[in-house]
């Protein structure tokens, strides 16, 4: 029995700084709502009650920068809105970070044209790729899950591995069966 | 009912502007003006009791690379008394893209042309302020234009994309 446990016994948790800080950005994570094309209805039903994002403690999605630390960039960035999206993101208090949600805020996807942005990397640092097109509400979960993993990773001097992005890119989702109507 | 057909416009035309040239595709009236005319042949197709054309429906630039005049303007003009529509094409030359702007008689012309203008940079002339509406103000060139490249940027695949994203901006914190 190690001196953990024991102090447990006695109603005394122990810990390290790093670990209660990450926790606490983990599970009170605001996100900032972006919704800019089909990927936002995704976004939203990923919000409903079928998915229940408020699971993760991101219960309040609003568009509102100054109370929050998560941007979900969904959908295409075209070249009027990235200034925009930009000032959002400064407006946005540290710490903050930023999912990329679909192809098109990944790279361009199927717009590779002079109207869209190729890319939201291109303006703004992002964490965490999601793939698909737009990605159904797991895979945005399964992104946001990764997210909390970088995060709890985190160091308070901050390590090489925190700037890097990560891809979320996992074809067999499970999916979520409905009860059939029917039956 | 039928209140008004093509013939309509083609007696009433000539009388005023015997040069201008008529043709019909799929039933619509063309109407082939030279841009210096413009002006008076809109104002005739307005307020002339029997046309009465007063609903600009739309406006739109074309490109015609490697023809002589190289743009177009092109005109939808709606009846609704006479419940009848024609075209006007107006020819737009490359080395002077200036059209008069109709955005005094038909106020729905205002953003249409800045439009065209945005996407073709064809110019109109008196139109009260012709700046860009779609795309950024600092943006150059005009997009639509058919020698304009089609991609932005080549596209990344596993073997190439080394080379794209030593090249690519990256935005930092």
């Amino acid at each position: 029995m190690g001196i953990e446990q024991k102090a447990a016994d006695m109603g005394v948790v122990t810990t390290n700084l790093e670990m209660a800080v990450n926790w606490g950005r983990t599970n009170a994570m605001w996100p900032l709502l972006f919704g800019l094309a089909c990927c936002a209805i995704e976004m939203m039903s990923a919000q409903a009650s079928n998915y229940d994002l408020s699971r993760f403690g991101m219960e309040l999605n609003r568009p509102s920068p100054r109370q929050s630390d998560l941007m979900i960039v969904a959908g295409r960035v075209s070249r009027k809105m990235a200034p925009v999206v930009r000032h959002l993101y400064d407006q946005m208090t540290d710490p903050k970070w930023v999912i990329a949600m679909g192809d098109c805020a990944s790279c361009g996807g199927v717009y590779n044209n002079y109207a869209i942005v190729q890319g939201v990397d291109e303006i703004v640092p992002v964490d965490v790729y999601v793939a698909g097109c737009p990605p159904r509400p797991e895979a945005l979960i399964d992104g946001i899950m990764m997210l909390h993993e970088k995060v709890k990773r985190e160091k308070v001097i901050g390590t090489e591995e925190q700037d890097k992005p990560i891809w979320v890119m996992r074809a067999n989702l499970i999916q979520v069966s409905m009860p059939d109507e029917k039956s | 009912m039928i209140l008004m057909d093509n013939a309509t416009v083609r007696q009433h035309l000539p009388a005023a502007f015997p040069q201008i040239q008529t043709n019909e595709f799929r039933g619509t009236l063309r109407i082939m003006v030279p841009r210096e005319q413009l002006l008076e042949v809109a104002r005739f197709l307005r307020d002339t009791p029997e046309l009465r054309y007063i609903f600009l429906e739309n406006l739109c630039g074309v490109d015609y690379l490697g023809r002589e005049p190289r743009f177009e303007v092109v005109y939808h003009l709606l009846s609704f008394e006479y419940q009848h529509r024609v075209c006007l094409k107006v020819g737009v030359p490359e080395n002077d893209p200036t059209v008069p702007s109709l955005t005094a008689m038909w106020p729905t012309a205002n953003w249409q042309e800045r439009e065209a203008y945005d996407m073709f940079g064809i110019v109109f002339s008196g139109h009260p302020s012709l700046q860009r509406i779609l795309m950024p103000e600092d943006w150059e060139g005009h997009p639509q234009r058919k020698d304009v490249p089609l991609g932005y940027e080549e596209v990344a695949f596993t073997f190439n994309q080394d080379q794209i994203y030593a090249q690519k901006h990256f935005a930092k914190e």
